[in-house]
């Protein structure tokens, strides 16, 4: 039992990782008014590209830098649509999602071709610090950039947020960008800022799926997680912190229904109903947490000085 | 010596001039009045000098020279700080926050280092305010606190306030205007924009007049009284409601209400066993500091909010029960005190103009559109509504926004009629519109309950005056015994007079 319990928390902590990312991305995205729907196509993009420039490269390093970089750059065009255009931010969003995602799809389709086994990649390797203490290793056994989101990210995202000048323009841009303008605050570069780093986070979150979880590609390689994250952001009250509780609940509800589904081979339910399990639970957290989450004011608000 | 110079200032907004070749001068030290009707151009000037517009042409000195402003942050380079009338805060920032925002040292904000920083400027300035607190928990004058700390604290020299007595209580008046004669004598210059004139008076050095977006003149406060300025305002002589004197003793009882109590939107208690009677062809006019249960009243009194017990009789008949709906149908006009409440922004005049009575308007279920458009110019004649029938109601001055809802609730001859704060926010032109227009319906023979927080415009309109606080009527008294400090003493609650 308690190899179990051990073991759950290792995969808890594995399987959060690439929602946590992009939960800490839409959070700084959100928080200053823009909400990025092209979350699920930016991870979807980033799980692609840094899949296809390891594979071409052999570089895994590479590959997740180039990963990032697209997610900055749809993280600008997303600014550009929504700050600079003013354009419908859900449209906006939902764009960039079906752009990237068919942008991710061709170019898989003239690399690989139509493959029924999806081409996979030496992925990264786990650090394994306590290897010689077989229980604190099951726990510990995990992907660098495990220990960096939950290490390095979420500390440093909250601190950014609330303890930097520049957390404090990201904070006041999302709830009143007048007031921000009238104290002599850059609305426009700061909601920039924000969703080009947000970008970044998501898109880092899909590369760690393709070259770290799973060292392959598939066309359901992201399967709803950027969606998740939004709900997590929510259910997180748009606090770094939070939404990273938020993320191991997700996490720890994926990681169970995997075991569950190897455990209930016998009884007759039918097995997606643990795979629908981490949805619902999410659906549950955010019933019963966002019923008090206090939206930034000005979020889906183009700013406009008159 | 000048601390700041507009020459020649001109701004077009399309093809309305707001500002035509407009010069403002303010001295160092002096609190100086921009007054002016709404829509003279007041606002416009000191947003360009904050750099929030751009003049098309025109320059700009400050300390004798000459100065480009692009942006807020190029006019608090300057020294120049406003408070506008919707303020730049972040609610749920605290204080400290929200006044070093933008305007951090470095990188790195530590909370206790700026609270104590925040605090020390506020005992400079001599502000009260709690660095700690979270905006979204001030009230109304403590933010406005906070806003001229904020301007303060990045070394304004000239402090410019947009209206800022419109959103206070006279209690916060008489503090605000404590705190800006203390910052006048520490050498900073203010600029009052302002259409009251007892305020101008009252508080400021100089005055500056704007009408049309012309400069009328800038002439010293001292000498001036309060009707050559609204001269130079409005540009002409007198104004003012012209008002008969009538017995009203014979006439009916129209408007009944008895022991009405109703709470307010947290579940207390809001109104106490109110009872009122309006005669036919009477204005009640319902006197009492904001905030004591004018609201609640007025939206009990058109069905808007669910009265707890009590009664309400309009010609005899029972209007406890009914929806708002059955209240306006029964004869109760309704003027709604937020103005942006009672109409569609986005729908047109015409189509605010027909809205409470479409059913009227409909035959099988399709809207006569030629009977709208019809009345709605009928009426736009009638009330002198400055707006073309098919523009948007939310582009309309404030002014003619009351008068289109005016419009709508008086052409239907309503037997009560309910206004509460009917010339809020409005300038004097508008204001005497308003006011005459309630005339004519008392004359008319309706019973009118004027609920209004200026106790000039009480004492000017009504017939009787009630006063109300904490919910309960405290006193009713006939206008030609009432005087402003009788009516204080009831307002303030110290005595009760039945």
């Amino acid at each position: 039992m308690e190899i179990f319990i051990i073991n759950l928390i290792g995969a808890t902590l594995r399987v959060s990782t690439p929602i946590l990312l992009a939960a800490i991305g839409e959070t700084y995205a959100e928080r200053a008014g823009i909400l990025n729907l092209g979350i699920e196509g930016t991870m979807f993009f980033g799980a692609f590209i840094g899949f296809f420039v390891a594979d071409k490269s052999g570089s895994l390093w590479l590959g997740f830098l180039i990963a990032v970089l697209s997610g900055v750059i749809f993280g600008l065009l997303m600014a550009l649509l929504t700050v600079t255009l003013g354009v419908n931010q859900h449209v906006s969003g939902l764009g960039i999602t079906m752009l990237c995602t068919g942008l991710s799809l061709f170019a898989f389709r003239l690399n690989y071709g139509g493959r029924s086994i999806p081409p996979s990649i030496e992925s990264f390797q786990q650090l394994a610090p306590f290897k010689n203490i077989p229980w604190l290793n099951t726990l510990t056994e995990q992907y660098l950039f495990t220990y960096i989101a939950f290490l390095v990210i979420v500390p440093l995202a909250w601190w950014l947020l609330y303890r930097t000048s520049f957390g404090l323009k990201i904070r006041s841009v999302g709830e009143n960008p007048e007031a921000a303008d009238a104290a002599g605050v850059n609305v426009f570069a700061v909601r920039y800022a924000a969703l080009a780093i947000g970008g970044g986070l998501m898109a880092a979150g899909g590369a760690f799926l393709s070259l770290a979880q799973l060292g392959a590609f598939t066309h359901g390689i992201i399967a709803g997680r950027g969606w998740v994250a939004i709900a997590i952001v929510i259910f997180g009250n748009w606090n770094p912190v939070r939404a990273m509780w938020g993320a191991l609940i997700f996490g720890g509800a994926s990681a169970l229904q995997l075991r569950l589904q190897t455990m209930g081979l016998q009884l007759p339910i039918p097995y997606e109903t643990f795979l629908a399990l981490p949805y619902i639970v999410t659906i549950i957290a955010l019933v019963l947490a966002g019923r008090n989450a206090s939206y930034p004011a000005a979020l889906l608000k183009p700013y406009r000085r008159e | 010596m000048y601390i700041v110079d507009m020459l020649g200032i001109t701004k077009t907004f399309g093809e309305l001039v707001a500002n035509d070749n407009v010069d403002f001068q303010l001295r160092k030290g002096e609190i100086h009045a921009l007054l002016g009707e709404n829509g003279a151009g007041k606002t416009t000037l000191m947003r360009i000098l904050y750099g929030l517009y751009r003049p098309d042409t025109g320059i700009i000195k400050v300390a004798e020279q000459p100065v480009e402003i692009h942006s807020p942050k190029d006019a608090i380079a300057n020294g120049i700080g406003m408070v506008t009338q919707h303020f730049a805060l972040v609610p749920p920032l605290s204080v400290a926050e929200n006044i070093v925002l933008g305007n951090t040292d470095g990188f790195v904000v530590n909370r206790a280092v700026i609270e104590e920083k925040v605090g020390a400027a506020a005992h400079r300035f001599g502000i009260e305010i709690d660095p700690k607190s979270l905006v979204r928990h001030l009230a109304v004058g403590q933010r406005q606190r906070v806003e001229i700390l904020k301007a303060l604290y990045r070394n304004a020299r000239v402090l410019i306030l947009d209206e800022p007595t419109a959103v206070l209580v006279p209690q916060e008046v008489d503090a605000l205007f404590e705190t800006l004669n203390r910052l006048k004598a520490d050498g900073l210059s203010v600029i009052f924009i302002s259409h009251k004139l007892h305020e101008v008076t009252q508080i400021t050095d100089r005055v500056t007049v704007l009408r049309d977006g012309k400069l009328i003149g800038t002439v010293d406060t001292k000498g001036m009284s309060q009707s050559q300025l609204a001269a130079m305002m409005v540009g002409r002589e007198t104004f003012g409601v012209t008002r008969k004197d009538e017995q009203h003793q014979q006439q009916p009882v129209t408007l009944h209400i008895d022991n009405l109590c109703a709470k307010n939107d947290q579940g207390m208690p809001a109104l106490t066993n109110i009872c009122l009677e309006v005669k036919a062809g009477e204005i009640l006019g319902i006197a009492g500091v904001g905030g004591n249960g004018q609201k609640e009243l007025a939206e009990t009194l058109c069905g808007v909010r669910e009265c707890a017990s009590g009664s309400i009789q309009l010609e005899g008949k029972e209007l406890i029960g009914q929806t708002p709906a059955g209240f306006t149908q029964a004869g109760v006009g309704r003027i709604p005190e937020d103005r942006h409440e009672g109409m569609v922004g986005d729908l047109t005049v015409t189509e605010n103009l027909a809205l409470e009575h479409l059913n009227e308007y409909t035959r099988s279920g399709v809207l006569d559109h030629k009977a709208i458009r019809n009345r709605a110019e009928e009426l736009i004649r009638q009330f002198q509504i400055k707006a073309r029938p098919n523009d948007p109601v939310r582009t309309l001055s404030g002014g003619n926004m009351q008068k289109v809802l005016l419009a709508r609730v008086l052409s239907r001859d309503p037997k009560a009629v309910i206004v509460p704060q009917p010339t809020r926010g409005l300038d004097v032109g508008a204001t005497d519109y308003v006011r005459q227009q309630l005339l004519e319906q008392r004359d008319r023979g309706a019973a009118i309950l004027l609920i209004s927080e200026d106790l000039d415009e009480i004492l000017a309109l009504s017939d009787r005056i009630a006063v109300i606080y904490e919910g309960e009527i405290v006193g009713i008294l006939p206008a030609g015994e009432a005087t402003p400090e009788r009516l204080g003493l009831l307002m303030s609650g110290a005595v009760k007079e039945h």
